[in-house]
């Protein structure tokens, strides 16, 4: 059995696959990816089923090693990548051999990438998935986050060529542009100022932020008919506002139902981009029919049906930042890219 | 009519591009609740392409579905479709009863609760545990589910403050609810005993015990019945007795 070895791992690295579905009748956590473009990006980059499990990276970044060669495709953010010391495109298919270490860190921006694999992570599922929630103590490895020393078996590992590529995964790279929401299913528990005034911000993310939860720093919301509601349920991206005025954006750990109005929903399209966000970060929101939200998640399914184009990296005796600079990658055979770090 | 702008039920929220909540009320009531079960069953059988997911709540059923498969405007006239035909509401298909210790060591705060009642705690117990629920909701946390029907002299306010976690399998009170815990976890509930059996176990059929719609009772036991029920119960038994309703 081979295996990929965690070295070191940062708080919030987790396994997740495309989550837990039909059990929210029941109170349980779907979880899934932060960014599910970039999760189903790493997944048809790696060659991997869509909903394989992958390893979700935070801020917290990881080190990975394996016993046996294995291809492992990373995106999602800006992360840093580096094989064997050598840096890579922020997304990256990399083949990682014995003896070399594959490490992310936080890069230029983004919050979340994801590391598939060209053959699939073995854990067990629990409720028909391995995504893991660790507030539930559910999927993963014993429903925690990775720590040094967590060994994932893999299955069925294979090398892809080029063993080194650039992911060409443009879709991954979002505008800095309003949040798109389409108002309700409580936004007339709130003033028209203060839905005016919501959308308006600008909201500053909270470094509490994590998998369950956005918080938004800002003026607080004045409600028209008090806070409380009769719990109902909660899709992902609903924005409730709780009696101190301040929004909370649920994530992908959000809990199926509560009681607090919620004021809008983050489309599906830009779930992603505002999940990629880093607290500090500067948010404002703009209201959307369900006919733009629906055309916008359509253009982003077909971005998926694209085959994921590969480009080599070349082997070279510059240094590679330099070249990287110059992103000299066109016109390379795959027989070009051979592994320099072995 | 007392209020000045009626609105009229069921009504059609979202929850953004991919969800619909269909509402029945603004308050939890069992009538209300009744019919968020029945336009549930509707739709889970035959079930309606592009529906991925519902979820019951109090007053109303929260539907996912994938707006590239199913059109807002077609489910909602499919739902039109099933309350036209007025289904049937769901009553309970069966009465769970859960054995419940109330001895001080399984229930932290029954003397607050007769306290802030005033009623003795002998008094609290034969309330609580004469009364039968029926389970609201589940929500929370995995198996965790809200009971109605508390009885009035038992209605009191949530605690002002969360206290530190309580024992997973605690039975809460406030708020007008009674609850089953599954999981250790902060609370802002009042504890009000403890039951040996488990509501969620992944690893046991049926992995969740009770349906949301059923009737449940709690009855007494001591101490001494709660610790070999508990470590029955560890083992993957169903402690609980279960009567079919019909």
């Amino acid at each position: 059995m081979s295996v990929l070895r965690v070295l070191a791992a940062g708080p919030g690295v987790t396994l997740q696959d495309g989550g837990r579905h039909g059990y929210l009748r029941f109170g349980v956590t779907a979880a899934g990816p932060m960014d599910s473009l970039a999760f189903a990006t790493a997944n048809a980059a790696a060659g991997a089923e869509s909903n394989a499990t992958t390893i979700e990276v935070s801020l917290g970044g990881i080190e990975l090693a394996a016993d046996a060669a294995v291809s492992l495709a990373v995106a999602g953010g800006a992360f840093r990548i580096e094989l064997a010391g050598r840096p890579l495109p922020s997304a990256a298919l990399a083949t990682l051999e014995p003896g070399q270490m594959l490490a992310i860190q936080p890069g230029a921006a983004g919050a979340w990438c994801y590391v598939a694999v060209a053959g699939r992570i073995r854990v067990p599922k629990m409720l028909g998935s391995t995504a893991t929630h660790t507030r539930s103590g559910l999927g993963g490895i014993s429903g925690r986050a990775l720590a040094a020393g967590d060994l994932l078996p893999l299955a069925a590992p294979r090398t892809l060529e080029p063993k080194l590529a650039r992911i060409d995964a443009p879709w991954l790279a979002r505008e800095a542009t309003a949040i798109r929401v389409v108002l309700g299913p409580q936004d007339d528990y709130f003033t028209k100022a203060a839905v005016a005034a919501f959308l308006a911000g600008p909201w500053t993310l909270s470094a509490r932020s994590d998998r369950m939860a956005y918080l938004l720093e800002g003026e607080r919301l004045a409600h028209a008919k008090g806070f409380n509601i009769v719990s109902d349920g909660i899709a992902f991206g609903a924005i409730q506002v709780p009696g101190d005025g301040k929004p909370v954006v649920l994530m992908a750990d959000r809990q199926p139902t509560g009681g607090y109005p919620k004021i809008a929903n983050v489309i599906g399209a830009d779930l992603g981009k505002l999940a990629q966000l880093r607290p500090g970060a500067q948010i404002s929101f703009a209201a959307v029919t369900i006919e733009e939200a629906v055309a916008a998640r359509r253009a982003e399914a077909q971005t998926l049906k694209r085959p994921i184009v590969r480009e080599p990296l070349v082997r070279t005796e510059f240094p590679s930042e330099f070249l990287l600079g110059l992103n000299l990658v066109d016109g390379m055979t795959a027989d070009g890219a051979a592994d320099e770090g072995a | 009519m007392s209020s000045h702008r009626a609105v009229t039920y069921p009504r059609y929220l979202d929850a953004g591009e991919a969800a619909v909540v269909v509402e029945f009320g603004e308050t939890a009531d069992p009538a209300v609740n009744a019919q968020v079960l029945a336009l549930d069953a509707a739709i889970l059988s035959p079930g309606i392409e592009g529906v991925r997911e519902t979820v019951p709540t109090y007053r109303s059923l929260m539907i996912h579905y994938d707006p590239l498969v199913l059109a807002r405007k077609n489910l909602v006239e499919a739902i039109e479709q099933i309350e036209a035909a007025h289904p049937e509401p769901r009553a309970p298909k069966t009465l769970w009863t859960l054995p419940c210790c109330y001895s001080p060591e399984c229930a932290e705060d029954l003397f607050r609760i007769a306290e802030l009642t005033k009623l003795t705690p002998e008094r609290v117990v034969a309330l609580h545990s004469g009364a039968t629920y029926r389970v609201y909701m589940y929500g929370f946390a995995p198996g965790f589910c809200y009971l109605g029907g508390v009885p009035d002299a038992l209605k009191i306010s949530r605690r002002e403050k969360p206290r530190p976690p309580h024992p997973a399998n605690t039975v809460l009170l406030g708020g007008g609810l009674t609850l089953v815990s599954t999981f250790a976890m902060p609370t802002g509930w009042y504890l009000i005993g403890r039951t040996p059996e488990r509501m969620f176990a992944p690893e046991r059929e049926p992995i969740f015990l009770v349906e949301v719609g059923d009737a449940l009772a709690f009855e007494p036991i001591d101490a001494a019945s709660f610790a070999s029920l508990d470590a029955r119960a560890a083992g993957g038994e169903i402690v609980a007795k279960r009567k079919p309703l019909r």
